[in-house]
C-alpha cells in the first residue's frame, strides 16, 4: 500500500439537498489507487446520496444537481451521468439492484458492452448492425461468475431470482467491465452469509491487487477490519473522520459512527424467562413442505415450530431458507401440509396466512415490501387496514380510511421504530435503505400478528438500528408471546436471539442446532454435510 | 422557489404559462373576455367527468385507458333509449316543471348508461387481465375497434323515434341528435347564474365536484385503497392477500361507467349526442387533460383531473380565437387544433417519469 499522496479519487466538500432537505453538508471522501476504502455511517447518514453524485445519477441531477468538486485522477470531472462514470472508469455495484429482469445472467452481464464481430451488413451500415458474439460474451460472463463463485447457469433469466443472486450478478456486471479505475460497492454483503461475504472479500483483495480503488460500503464492522485499508465515516451528512485501519478498532468506528458508546447486540436481559415453551404446543407444522420458488427451492421439509420461541432458519444462499416464508404467504406455489396453531392453511387460497395472523416482512423490501410512491403513512398501515379492517371508521354504510387514527399510529411506529425521515408523509421510496426497511417491518408488526415470519429483517440497517429492531423483535417475544421466526444470512444474528436454529441446504432441513453449538457444527451444516433434519 | 416548481412540476408551470399568455392575448384583441371565460368553465364541467374516468384506470394498474370509448357507447345508448321513449315530454312530469323533466331523462338515461358499462367494462376488463403488459396497445385498439364496431350497429338499431333517424325515412340513426326536446343542458341550466356576458353552469359543475368527491371517498375506501396498491405493485398487494385481478376489474368496470356517465354530462352542456365517429378522440383528449394535470401512467389523483381538465380546456376555448386572430388564414385554426392537442399529449407523455422515487 503507498502512503504517497496522490488520490485517484478526491471529492471536497461535497453538499447536496433535496428539496430543502441538507442530506450531505460538506463532505470529503479522499482514495487512493489500489486500496479499499471503508465509507461508514448510520442509516441515512449519505453514504449512497455521495455515491450517486459520484456515479453521475439522474436522481442527483434532478433533484438540483450538488456542491463541491470531484477530482478523478487529479483532473476536476463533471459527472452528470452513469455513462460519463464509467467513461472515467467508475463502476458500481448498487444498494438497490439495477438489472433487468427479462434478461438473461449473460445479458444483464454484457448489456451495453455487447462483444460483436463484423458481418457483411456491418461493413456497410457500420458497427451497431454487428453480430452479437454470443459465444465470447458468455465466456466473458462465465469468467465473471467464477471468479466470485455464484453457480448458476449464465443463460437463466434474472427475474424472479432471489435477492442474493442479483447481488453476485451485479457484482459479476461491474467485475466484467475493463478499464475500471474505481469501483464502488453499496452494501454488497447485506444479503450474503458469512461465507458467501469472505467469497466476495477475497474477490475483493484480488481486485485492489490490480491497482482498482474500491469504496466499500457495509455495515459489518469485522468485514471493514478484515479488508479495508482505510475509512471515512459519515454521521448525519457530516464528516466526521477519515482513518487509516491499522490506526483504529471497530470499538472505535462504531463511536465515530453513532456518536456515543455501543453496547452489546442484544442485552442480556435482567427480567427471568418466564415463557412457557413446550414440545407439544407447535405454533407452525409443516410436513412434505415444498415451495416452488426459482433460485430459492424448498424441497420437503418436517418442522414444527413451538409456539412462542424465536425459531432461526439459516443457510447459504440459494439452498431454500428464503423459500419457506413466502410459500406460506402465497408468493410462491407451494405444497404439503402446514398448519398454524393446529389449523391447516389452505396454500392455494390468497391471504389465508394473514387470516391465521402470521405476518411476514419480505426480504425483497422494493419487489414485494414497499409501495414506493405512497407515504410512510400508508405502507405502514396497509395490511392492518386490508386485513384486519384496522384504520377504517363507518360512515354511513361506507368503511373509510380513518386519517386520524393511521396518523397517529404511523407517527408511534416512526418514533419506536426511529425511522429517520421528514414525516410520515415522505414517500417510502425516499427513503435510505435501512430506514425502508423498518417501514416494511413496521407495517408486519402493526398487524399484531400471532406468528411473525422476518426475512433478512436486518438488511442493510446499520449497528444501532439492528440493536434496536432486534430487542423489539425480542420484546414482542417475551411480552407479547409472539411466535417469531427470523430466516437471515447472518448466523451471528440469528445466534445472538434465537432459541433454535434450523439450517437449510439443499432445500432440505439439513438439523436443528442450539445457538450456542459450536461454529463447526454450524460450518458444517450448512456446507450441506448433515442431512435428514436431526435435533442435536 | 424551486421547491414550489417541484411541487407543481416544470410541464404544469409551462402549460400554465401558456394559459396566462392566452388570456393576454384574447384581452389585447379586445375579445369578449367574461364570456370567454364562462366557456372555459362550461367546458371544464363538460369534459371533467370523462377525465375522471382515467382516476381508476390508471390507479389499478391497467394505465392510461384509451378505450373510454367502451363505456361512452353504453351512455350514449342510455340517451337513445331515454329520447325513444320520450321521457322528457311525459306530460305529467313535465307539468311538474320541464327542467324536473329533462333531469328525469338525464338521470335515466345515466342509469341505463352505468347499468351497461358495468357489464361492458366487465368484459373488458377480462380481456385487459389477459395482456397484462400491453394495456396502453390493447386499449387504444379496443377504443377504435369499439367505434367501428358501433358504426354498423347504430345502422342497425330498431329505434323509430323521430328524433333519432334520419328525417327522410332512411335506415339507422343520425350522426347528431339533437337534445332540444330531451335533456339539452339541463344540469348546466338549473342554478346557472350570469354576471354580464359570464355564465357559470353552476348544476353542471356541482356534479361534476359530486363524482369527484364520490371518487375520493371510493379512493379512500379498504377497496379503493386496495385497488391503488395492486395498481402501483402488484407483489405488494399479492403478499397482502390482495386478488390483484380482481381489482383491476373493479378500477376498469369503475372506468367505464364514469365514461358512460361522462358523455352524458358532456352531450347536456353540448345540447346534442354524437353517434359515429364522434366519440373517436374523447380517449385522446381524456388522457391529455389528466396528463397535463400532473398525472402519470402509473398514478392519477383528483386534483390532476381537476387541474388538468381546467387548463386543457383553457386552452383550447382560447387558442382558437387567439390563433385565428394571429393566423386569420381560415382554415388553419382546426389544423392548430390538431396540433395543439396532440402535441400536448406527447410532450405530457414525453415528461411523464417511471415510477420508482430514487431511480
Ligand atoms: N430521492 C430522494 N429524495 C429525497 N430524499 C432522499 C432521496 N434519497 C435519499 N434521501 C434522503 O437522503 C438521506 C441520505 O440517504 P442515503 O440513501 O444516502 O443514506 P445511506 O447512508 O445510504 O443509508 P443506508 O445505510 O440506510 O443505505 C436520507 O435522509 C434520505 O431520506
Ligand atoms: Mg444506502
Amino acid at each position: 500500500m503507498s502512503t504517497s499522496e496522490n488520490y485517484v479519487l478526491k471529492m471536497d466538500n461535497i453538499v447536496k439537498e433535496y428539496s430543502g432537505n441538507r442530506v450531505l453538508k460538506g463532505v470529503n471522501l479522499y482514495i487512493r489507487p489500489g486500496e479499499i476504502h471503508a465509507l461508514m455511517g448510520e442509516n441515512g447518514a449519505g453514504k449512497s446520496t455521495l455515491m450517486n453524485i459520484l456515479f453521475g445519477m439522474p436522481v442527483i441531477h434532478n433533484t438540483g444537481g450538488f456542491e463541491g468538486t470531484v477530482q478523478v485522477n487529479g483532473q476536476e470531472a463533471n459527472i452528470d451521468t452513469p455513462l460519463k462514470a464509467m467513461e472515467l472508469g467508475i463502476g458500481m455495484v448498487h444498494q438497490e439492484f439495477m438489472l433487468i429482469p427479462g434478461f438473461t445472467v449473460t445479458e444483464n452481464i454484457k448489456v451495453g458492452r455487447e462483444t460483436t464481430t463484423s458481418n457483411l451488413v456491418s461493413r456497410i451500415f457500420g458497427k451497431s448492425m454487428e453480430t452479437l458474439d454470443k459465444k465470447s460474451m458468455r465466456k466473458d460472463a462465465k469468467t465473471a461468475l467464477k471468479t466470485i463463485g455464484l453457480q448458476i447457469e449464465d443463460y437463466v433469466k434474472v427475474a424472479g431470482l432471489p435477492v442474493g443472486y442479483m447481488q453476485f450478478i451485479e457484482i459479476a456486471r461491474e467485475l466484467d467491465k475493463t478499464g475500471i479505475k474505481i469501483l464502488v460497492f453499496d452494501e454488497p454483503t447485506a444479503v450474503l452469509t458469512e461465507s458467501e461475504a469472505d467469497r466476495l472479500l477475497d474477490a475483493m483483495r484480488v481486485i485492489a491487487a490490480q491497482g482498482i480503488a474500491i469504496v466499500f460500503i457495509t455495515h459489518r464492522l469485522d468485514e471493514v477490519m478484515a479488508v479495508a485499508d482505510s475509512m471515512t465515516v459519515l454521521r448525519d451528512g457530516e464528516f466526521v473522520a477519515r482513518k487509516e485501519i491499522k490506526d483504529t478498532s471497530a470499538v472505535e468506528i462504531a463511536e465515530l459512527m453513532i456518536g456515543r458508546k455501543v453496547e452489546k447486540l442484544v442485552d442480556e436481559s435482567t427480567e427471568p424467562d418466564t415463557r412457557q415453551i413446550s414440545e407439544d404446543n407447535i405454533a407452525v407444522s409443516l410436513r412434505n413442505y415444498k415451495v416452488d420458488m426459482p433460485g430459492e427451492q424448498v424441497r420437503g421439509i418436517d418442522l414444527d415450530i413451538r409456539r412462542g420461541e424465536i425459531f432461526g432458519i439459516g443457510g447459504l444462499a440459494g439452498q431454500g431458507k428464503l423459500g419457506i416464508p413466502n410459500g406460506i404467504q402465497g408468493l410462491y406455489k407451494a405444497e404439503g401440509e402446514v398448519k398454524i396453531n393446529g389449523e391447516p392453511l389452505d396454500l392455494e387460497k390468497l391471504g389465508d396466512a394473514l387470516n391465521h395472523k402470521v405476518a411476514f416482512v419480505s426480504e425483497d423490501r422494493r419487489g414485494v415490501g414497499l409501495l414506493l410512491e405512497e407515504s410512510i403513512e400508508e405502507n405502514i398501515i396497509f395490511s392492518a387496514m386490508y386485513t384486519n379492517g384496522k384504520f377504517l371508521k363507518k360512515i354511513g354504510w361506507m368503511h373509510l380510511y380513518d386519517g386520524a387514527a393511521g396518523k397517529a399510529h404511523a407517527e408511534d411506529m416512526v418514533k419506536t421504530l426511529d425511522i429517520r425521515c421528514t414525516g410520515i408523509r415522505q414517500a417510502a421510496g425516499r427513503l435510505s435503505g435501512g430506514n425502508q426497511q423498518k417501514v416494511c417491518l413496521a407495517r408486519a408488526l402493526t398487524l399484531e400478528p400471532d406468528v411473525l415470519f422476518v426475512s433478512e429483517p436486518t438488511r442493510g440497517i446499520d449497528i444501532g438500528a439492528k440493536k434496536l429492531v432486534l430487542e423489539y423483535l425480542a420484546k414482542l417475544n417475551r411480552e407479547q408471546g409472539v411466535t417469531v421466526i427470523i430466516v437471515s444470512s447472518e448466523l451471528t444474528e440469528l445466534r445472538s436471539i434465537s432459541d433454535r436454529i434450523a439450517i437449510v441446504s439443499d432445500g432440505k432441513l439439513a438439523c436443528i442446532l442450539k445457538p450456542d453449538a459450536s461454529d463447526a457444527d454450524f460450518g458444517l451444516a450448512m456446507s450441506g454435510a448433515w442431512k435428514g433434519g436431526q435435533e442435536s | 422557489m424551486k421547491s414550489m416548481i417541484n411541487k407543481f412540476g416544470l410541464p404544469r408551470i409551462i402549460i400554465a404559462g401558456f394559459f396566462l399568455l392566452l388570456v393576454m392575448g384574447a384581452a389585447y384583441f379586445d375579445m369578449n373576455m367574461p364570456q370567454l371565460m364562462g366557456d372555459v368553465l362550461r367546458r371544464w364541467g363538460m369534459f371533467g367527468i370523462l377525465a375522471l374516468a382515467m382516476v381508476p384506470a390508471v390507479q389499478c394498474g391497467i394505465g392510461l385507458n384509451f378505450g373510454i370509448s367502451m363505456g361512452i357507447v353504453g351512455g350514449l345508448l342510455g340517451g337513445i333509449i331515454v329520447i325513444q321513449l320520450n321521457i322528457a315530454q311525459n306530460p305529467a312530469l313535465v307539468a311538474i316543471h320541464p327542467l324536473f323533466a329533462g333531469w328525469a331523462a338525464i338521470l335515466t338515461a345515466i342509469l341505463i348508461g352505468v347499468v351497461l358499462a358495468v357489464g361492458i367494462g366487465y368484459l373488458y376488463g377480462l380481456l385487459l387481465n389477459k395482456v397484462k403488459g400491453s394495456e396502453m396497445t390493447v386499449t387504444t385498439y379496443v377504443g377504435f375497434s369499439v367505434i367501428a364496431f358501433m358504426n354498423m350497429v347504430w345502422m342497425l338499431l330498431p329505434f323509430d323515434n323521430g328524433e333519432l333517424i334520419w328525417p327522410n325515412a332512411g335506415k339507422g340513426m343520425r350522426n347528431t341528435i339533437s337534445l332540444a326536446s330531451s335533456f339539452s343542458e339541463v344540469m348546466s341550466k338549473t342554478g346557472e347564474f350570469s354576471i354580464g356576458d359570464f355564465s357559470v353552469p353552476t348544476g353542471m359543475l356541482l356534479f361534476f365536484f359530486f363524482m369527484c368527491f364520490l371518487m375520493w371517498l371510493f379512493m379512500r375506501s379498504r377497496t379503493g385503497l386496495a385497488m391503488s396498491a395492486a395498481g402501483a405493485n402488484p407483489m405488494f398487494a399479492k403478499a397482502a392477500g390482495i386478488n390483484v385481478d380482481k381489482m383491476r376489474l373493479v378500477g376498469t368496470v369503475l372506468s367505464t361507467v364514469l365514461a358512460a356517465v361522462g358523455i352524458l354530462v358532456y352531450a347536456q352542456g353540448y345540447g346534442f349526442m354524437q353517434l359515429y365517429n364522434g366519440p373517436m378522440m374523447m380517449g385522446f383528449t381524456s388522457v391529455a387533460a389528466v396528463l397535463i394535470g400532473g398525472a402519470t401512467p402509473k398514478r392519477a389523483l383528483i386534483v390532476h383531473v381537476l387541474v388538468g381538465t381546467f387548463l386543457f380546456q383553457g386552452i383550447m376555448t382560447l387558442g382558437l380565437p387567439v390563433v385565428n386572430q394571429i393566423l386569420p388564414e381560415g382554415n388553419l385554426s382546426e389544423v392548430m387544433r390538431m396540433i395543439i392537442s396532440n402535441g400536448i399529449i406527447i410532450y405530457a407523455l414525453t415528461q411523464t417519469k417511471g415510477g420508482d422515487g430514487r431511480e
